[in-house]
């Protein structure tokens, strides 16, 4: 048991960065694993920004997010063909930024070559980080930042005003949700654990049963704590989203920029 | 006696897996068709959307430019007549689906002349009230293709269930009928792809 939960505790302490861009068939970046969601909203594809300035982002859009469980995920690619509009709304709705249930994510894509800065509203937030204002955002806040080759001090200029803009309207979950975290590969290994235990017991299981599934419980309250802990302070990690991406959809609210 | 024991069990198992058969593909067949009916009804919801920018946008133009009637009223007859073609997604011929389509696409056509005509118009262009409208009309017309594709998605994974064999047969005897979909306009859309 113990050996199991230090198991658990170190795949979250360590750090992980985030792996080159792979596309999948659909002509979409393919979803990062749980592990590079819980530690990282900054994917700078396309090499605009030092490993400082993404934890600097991350930390922020996570302390945000650890507040209103509002999902603001940034990514830099060197190119689009066509639509970045089309692309980019694509993209957040297949990867699900934002919580499923109040669809609060906000993507921020950069193309480099293109030029091109779009943000992108998943449906629950598109009555506040309307079009208009996204508008504004890019073209008073990120593009003249852009405009002189500062792409840190526009993203964090844009991070702050969709921050500003959302202020107040989502709160983060109760953390009751976590025991949902924890990964299935857990729950069958300990249920194997307990087989184990109740075959060896053999035939006293009457108290050997109820005293094993009482071990149960324990298990999973501290695998909850500890992979919170790695998602949310990871010293070193920056910062992601906790539970991961949370199946957000997006609708192609937005507005798209370039400098 | 042992005998038709015997062949009544192999019977009821027999019914028993045809009768899972059917429920399966009968409650799949209902689970796509209503996912295309959501899919759908975001289309219209989307279409519904620039519809309602329209008056906003016609009197916001007229504060500048009131001589362009002709460009201002076809804009306001495309948008009734895009408005009156209502479907129902479940019972769409895709005669029906062409006529909306079209509809829809008469609307987009005299948007983008009264666009082009702003052009003229210096003061309008910079107007905040209009900008906004027209970042929103862009965001509109975002959503609507987005959602389109969306619905044709939803219609083909339906379409392709209730036509494959030996689905096909149980789609008649329950009543699944194939569903529109929408044909791209022209200067089709293609899916973006990413260049390194």
């Amino acid at each position: 048991m113990l050996l199991l939960s230090f198991i658990y505790w170190g795949s979250f302490a360590q750090t992980t960065k985030v792996p080159p861009l792979k596309i999948d068939e659909d002509g979409l970046p393919a979803k990062p694993s749980l592990q590079v969601q819980q530690n990282h909203s900054v994917y700078d594809y396309a090499g605009l920004l030092s490993p400082e300035q993404c934890r600097a982002l991350e930390q922020k859009i996570s302390k945000y997010y650890d507040s209103t469980s509002t999902q603001i995920v940034i990514a830099t690619i060197p190119k689009v063909n066509d639509d970045i509009s089309l692309y980019a709304t694509e993209w957040a709705h297949k990867w699900g930024i934002g919580q499923k249930d109040k669809e609060n994510g906000v993507f921020l894509l950069v193309s480099k070559d293109d030029r091109k800065v779009t943000i992108r509203t998943g449906y629950g937030v598109e009555h506040l980080l309307t079009d208009a204002l996204s508008r504004r955002i890019i073209e008073e806040k990120i593009i003249p930042y852009f405009r002189k080759g500062d792409y840190y001090g526009g993203l964090n200029a844009g991070v702050d005003s969709i921050i500003k803009v959302l202020q107040g309207e989502f709160k983060a979950e109760p953390k009751k949700k976590e025991s949902e975290g924890i990964p299935v590969f857990l729950i069958i290994f300990i249920i194997i654990i307990l087989l184990i235990i109740f075959s060896s017991k053999g035939d006293n299981s009457g108290g050997g049963s109820w005293r094993s599934s009482g071990g149960g419980p324990i298990i999973f309250s501290s695998g909850g704590k500890s992979s919170w802990g790695g998602g949310s302070f990871g010293g070193f990690g920056g910062g992601g989203f906790s539970g991961g991406f949370g199946g957000g959809g997006f609708g192609g609210g937005g507005a798209t920029g370039s400098w | 006696m042992k005998k038709t024991l015997g062949i009544l069990g192999v019977l009821v198992v027999l019914g028993f897996f045809l009768y899972n058969f059917f429920v399966g593909f009968y409650n799949t067949a209902i689970e796509y068709r209503e996912d295309a009916k959501t899919a759908w009804s975001n289309v219209e919801s989307a279409y519904q959307r620039r519809a309602d920018l329209i008056p906003n946008l016609v009197n916001t133009v007229k504060g500048y430019a009131s001589h362009e009637k002709e460009t201002l009223e076809a804009v306001i007859k495309a948008r009734s007549q895009a408005t009156q073609v209502k479907i129902d997604p479940t019972n769409m011929t895709p005669e029906q689906m062409a006529q909306f389509q079209q509809a829809q696409q008469g609307l987009s056509g005299a948007l983008s002349r009264l666009l082009v005509t702003v052009e003229k118009y210096p003061d309008l262009k910079a107007d905040k009230h209009f900008l906004e409208l027209q970042s929103q009309l862009e965001g509109t017309e975002n959503r609507i293709k987005v959602e389109r594709d969306r619905y044709n998605k939803a219609v083909n994974t339906y379409d392709k269930y209730i036509q494959k064999f030996p689905g096909n047969m149980l789609a008649s005897m329950f009543g699944f009928k194939e569903m529109a979909r929408f044909q791209s306009d022209k200067g089709a859309e293609k899916a973006p792809k990413v260049e390194f």
